[in-house]
């Protein structure tokens, strides 16, 4: 046995979860599919008195359209993601990027909230979810809030989150007119972490004139994050004049916190970074102009 | 910290056992059951040794928790071959193929391919290779295990 001794607490449902969140302060840990989390534990890099699992807790699972948005509950799994044909239609980047998360060993366990609320700067769906301006839905023993995704992620593996909050689920936008959206990530191995990598989503006008873009990056910072920079050069830009290169260059040009260790230094992600921006933004100009309304 | 009473199917045999919560899955399978098929290798779900089907999917079961399984079904690599022992298609392709040397990851391997062939019967070979990446081999350099799935999912 590796991890340290904890007491292991299975709630039904989400009240549940968060009184026990709540009873125990900082020394309760919520365990979605344990992906991320067991390995830490069974390496010691952290460890908490109690774990309250939420595979019990069903009413944080499945799949929901509403008027102009996506509602996905934190425990659907990463495969079920994958599966989806609702979260095809309406969320494609979603259903992209998620082959790129592990492998399908680990998406039949890993969850998209457990994803989100691990924060990993390294990881595809925080990229996804801050590109489609999402909604995170928490509660806590004092109700339900919602946090728009452009103040979720607060660092390193920190989120909005307090330590007696719980994220239910992420909800969607719906994308409509002619958009386009890609992931593009360069890993030296399929399912590992990338060393760069960028989602795009994208929506023109009939003139083809941008009208929203959102570029997110990921393993370029020390936190997911958005590239505000290329997205102002980009407001309102003739998609034919784009230079996709220059975007790629404007994407990491201000970044600051640049990750450099043994899989690649800060310069190399820097070039990996602004590759894989051009390539994402290529791809979704060219499926955005192939719209037509 | 306090210890759980549990029950679990393991390839249709029932184990009860008391566990510290702390008890991985393969923890459980290996010294509570006696089911030391399930291998150990990295211990925090990178080398895919201790692959096991959870209610039939494949799952890491170093990453799971015994007391998360109470009252679920377990797959392990035991539980694959046929009654009188016979190997499965899967086993009889590793064989065939060269698709192992050491065999320390030939668990892990065997569970893996057994869910992916089950769900990409005829798998193109860029399939195979994303549907191999979450085990690690050190012996074969994997050609042998590529022609070994390919072989299996034509058998089938």
């Amino acid at each position: 046995m590796k991890p340290t001794a904890f007491d292991y607490h299975a709630p039904s449902t989400a009240a549940e979860a968060v009184s026990l969140l709540a009873e125990h302060g900082g020394a309760a840990k919520p365990l979605a599919g344990g992906q991320s989390l067991v390995p830490m534990l069974a390496l010691r890099l952290t460890s908490f008195d109690h774990l309250v699992d939420l595979g019990g807790v069903d009413e944080l699972r499945g799949v929901d359209r509403r008027d102009g948005s996506l509602r996905i509950g934190a425990m659907t799994t990463q495969a079920a993601v994958e599966q989806s044909p609702e979260i095809a239609a309406a969320a494609p980047l979603l259903t992209r990027a998620t082959p790129l998360i592990g492998h399908f060993q680990t998406r039949n366990r890993g969850t998209i909230g457990g994803s989100i609320a691990h924060a990993d700067p390294a990881a595809e769906y925080p990229a996804v979810v801050l590109v489609l301006d999402a909604e995170l839905e928490v509660i806590s023993p004092a109700g339900v809030r919602s946090v728009p995704v452009a103040e979720f992620f607060t660092g390193l593996w920190s989120t909005a989150v307090a330590e007696d909050e719980l994220l239910t689920a992420v909800t969607i936008p719906l994308w409509t007119g002619r958009t386009g959206f890609a992931i593009e990530e360069f890993a030296r191995r399929h399912g590992d972490f990338a060393i760069a990598g960028a989602a795009v989503a994208l929506e023109i006008d009939d003139d083809d004139r941008v009208r929203r873009c959102r570029l997110g990056l990921l393993g370029l910072g020390s936190a997911p994050e958005r590239a505000t920079e290329a997205e102002s050069a980009l407001a309102g830009a003739f998609v034919a004049d784009v230079d996709a290169e220059e975007v790629g260059r404007l994407a990491v040009t201000p970044l600051e916190s640049v990750p450099s260790d043994l899989h690649g230094s800060a310069d190399y992600r820097r070039r990996v970074g602004a590759e894989v921006v051009a390539r994402a933004w290529r791809r979704a100009s060219e499926e955005a102009r192939g719209v037509r309304t | 910290m306090s210890e759980r009473d549990i029950e679990m199917t393991v390839n249709g045999t029932a184990h009860r056992s008391t566990v510290e919560p702390r008890l991985t899955l393969a923890d459980f399978l290996r010294e509570r059951c006696g089911l030391t098929g399930t291998h150990l290798g990295c211990e925090h779900g990178v080398c895919g040794a201790c692959t096991v089907l959870l209610d039939g999917d494949a799952v890491r079961s170093c990453l799971v928790f015994a007391v998360q399984a109470a009252g679920r079904q377990v797959t392990t690599v035991e539980g694959l071959s046929a009654p009188d022992g016979g190997l499965s298609p899967v086993q009889e392709a590793f064989r065939d193929h060269h698709g192992l040397q050491c065999g320390f990851c030939t668990p892990g391997f065997v569970v893996s391919v057994t869910a992916f062939l089950r769900e990409h019967p005829d798998p193109t070979d860029a399939q195979i290779r994303e549907g191999l990446s979450g085990n690690l081999c050190r012996c074969t350099g994997y050609q042998g295990i590529i022609a070994a799935v390919r072989a299996a999912a034509a058998t089938d």
